[in-house]
């Protein structure tokens, strides 16, 4: 770790955040990747890979839920913590200082509809291509 | 190459409405802003006025006049200040989307020592981490090697200009109201008139003196001279001497309200905060054995780049006027501790009133005024935590209590080390100093800090915790 770099150094494929902990806080990254991923059936899953400069865990901020995903290390990289409190106390006082997470947010939700309407045409067409054998008609 | 990088604004053929908004004490398209004052302040300030008026796809025109040169090592191009980028704002910055990158930070902290006649104590950041950012506000001391790190002044200007500001390197020698607008003549000889004139130059400039004779109720701040001393260490000795942590001195020396070394990539800065400092509180305070420790055994502590600059002890009563307002040191800072953090907050709280609210003295009262006094509410708890702090260090019992229970602190869970977390909010700005104060009065801080001085009557031990 350089002299001039804040926060804390993960090594590649440490685990940042444990799926279903209880989460205080957000993880800004400062340098490096990490990848976002569910635990489902036993098979993980990866929803996303991040970079310097994003943010991940903010759910926590804002509910009373546990972590909805795992975060794990790619290659070193290392992230800036923003506590919970202190993050909705500023919050209180300016609450503009939220814009920028609720446009990330927003942006997030675009990505996730396109994923969900392109998800959703894919099975449509899948169950128009099915065979007669499915369609109740043989 | 930033430097007239400026906005590609667009002038506007105005209409009726936007012709009526300019007109009126509101910001609207076309409306025309100066800042007189290109450092933290200035340049936060500029940004998020831009940022707020972009968000409402409004088209202003700031204009920002700074003549120093930030990227010029040595006095030229520094705002002198200790540079600590507290972890408050550290954390605020990050979630406002603002990078800190390294080289701009001149070392990540992970922890504060805590050095007192009857030993050394260290209190580690929550979670381990570097949460304090130890910068250069210039391009660095006299005689560096400036090129080897950008300054935190220069960077923020940048983030400003990227934003759309422009950026004027000429001093404004006046300031007059022509047609109700304030009318700025620069040392290049040009007049230009604003519909906003954001006032953030600091104290430590005769540039206030123009708006103290305009007759418009600005009172400047109350200041203290303070001392700063940058030496030259390497960093190895850097990494070896000082590390990763902030040195708190926490000695009986008359007139020295706070001391401390902050540990830079190369440098190492001394910084002393009191009434009237001088160069023979200096002189005794160099030579306690607690700070001689802090560097190699020969190095010569006369030889270092030095400043006297001076600090808010109380702000204006009325930083704002007609079209006018006041912000950072000029305006409302914290007392003693987190200057930058204060100049964000303050600018962030004056680009709000003036996108949504208006720019008249009366819209500054409603809108911007509550935040300032607020500001000073907390300075006054402020003044009461530094004078019990003065008398806890004028007694060698109660520096023992002190350390004695931060020491037996070390061990317990978070929320059980009050003096540890005290001092430590004490120390980085983070906390409001109304916050620190009600911790203080807590019963059972006040109890266990009664049986430490109770215990610190008793036994004399030099106490030792300060391994790296």
């Amino acid at each position: 770790m350089k002299s001039g770099e804040l926060g804390k150094t993960f090594q590649d494929g440490e685990i940042i955040i444990h799926q279903n902990d209880v989460g205080e806080c957000m993880f800004v990254i400062q340098s490096g990747q990490v990848e976002i991923f569910q635990n489902k059936n036993k098979r993980e899953v990866r929803l996303a890979t991040l970079k310097s400069g994003d943010f991940f865990g903010e759910m926590a901020i804002f509910d009373h839920e546990v972590r909805s995903a795992s975060v794990r290390a790619l290659g070193e990289v290392r992230v800036l913590t923003v506590d919970k409190k202190n993050f909705l106390k500023r919050v209180h006082e300016d609450p503009s200082l939220a814009y920028h997470i609720v446009q990330t947010m927003s942006q997030r939700i675009r990505h996730l509809d396109a994923q969900n309407t392109r998800i959703k045409a894919a099975d449509r067409r899948n169950w128009d291509k099915r065979p007669e054998v499915y369609n109740g008609r043989n | 190459m930033h430097k007239n990088a400026g906005s590609d604004f667009l002038v506007h053929k105005l209409t009726a409405t936007e012709r009526k908004s300019v007109r009126s004490k509101t910001l609207g398209n076309g409306s025309r802003v100066a800042v007189i004052g290109g450092g933290p302040a200035g340049s936060f300030f500029s940004y998020f006025l831009l940022d707020l008026a972009q968000r409402i796809d409004m088209h202003i025109q700031v204009e920002i006049y700074e003549p120093r040169d930030f990227f010029t090592p040595g006095p030229k191009g520094c705002n002198m200040c200790g540079g600590i980028i507290s972890e408050s704002l550290v954390q605020t910055l990050a979630a406002e989307g603002i990078p800190l990158p390294s080289g701009v930070i001149q070392r990540g902290i992970d922890s504060y020592l805590l050095h007192t006649d009857t030993g050394s104590v260290r209190i580690e950041t929550p979670l381990n981490e570097k949460r304090i950012g130890a910068v250069h506000r210039g391009a660095g001391p006299k005689d560096s090697e400036g090129t080897k790190w950008g300054g935190f002044d220069g960077y923020l200007q940048i983030l400003a200009i990227e934003k759309g500001a422009q950026l004027h390197q000429t001093r404004v020698e006046d300031v007059t109201f022509s047609d109700g607008y304030p009318t700025l003549r620069s040392s290049n000889g040009q007049t230009k008139s604003y519909d906003l004139l954001a006032i953030t130059s600091g104290v430590n400039t005769n540039t206030l003196k123009i708006f103290q004779n305009l007759n418009i109720g600005y009172d400047p701040p109350k200041t203290t001279r303070t001392l700063i001393r940058e030496y030259y260490l390497g960093q190895k000795n850097v990494d070896d001497f000082i590390g990763t942590s902030m040195h708190v001195f926490l000695l009986d020396i008359p007139r020295i309200k706070f001391a401390a070394l902050i540990p830079k990539e190369d440098y190492v800065t001394l910084c002393l905060l009191g009434d009237d400092l001088d160069e023979t509180t200096l002189q005794i305070f160099l030579n306690c054995p607690q700070v001689r420790q802090c560097f190699p055994p020969d190095f010569d502590l006369q030889n270092s780049c030095k400043c006297l600059p001076r600090m808010v002890t109380k702000g204006s009563s009325q930083p704002y006027a007609d079209r006018m307002i006041f912000i950072g040191d000029c305006g409302v800072s914290r007392l003693y501790k987190d200057g930058i953090g204060a100049a964000y907050r303050c600018a962030k709280a004056a680009a709000t009133a003036c996108i949504f609210e208006g720019i008249s003295k009366d819209d500054f009262k409603q809108y911007y005024w509550p935040f300032c006094k607020s500001m000073h509410r907390d300075n006054k708890f402020g003044k009461l935590v530094f004078a019990v702090t003065h008398l806890l260090r004028k007694r060698l019992f109660t520096r023992r209590a002190v350390t004695r229970m931060v020491l037996s602190e070390q061990n317990k869970e978070g929320k059980h080390r009050i003096m540890s977390t005290v001092l430590w909010d004490m120390f980085t700005g983070s906390a409001s100093y109304k916050d620190i104060f009600l911790l203080t009065l807590q019963p059972i801080f006040l109890i266990s800090f009664f049986q430490h001085i109770i215990s610190a009557l008793w036994n004399g031990t030099i106490y030792n915790n300060s391994m790296r």
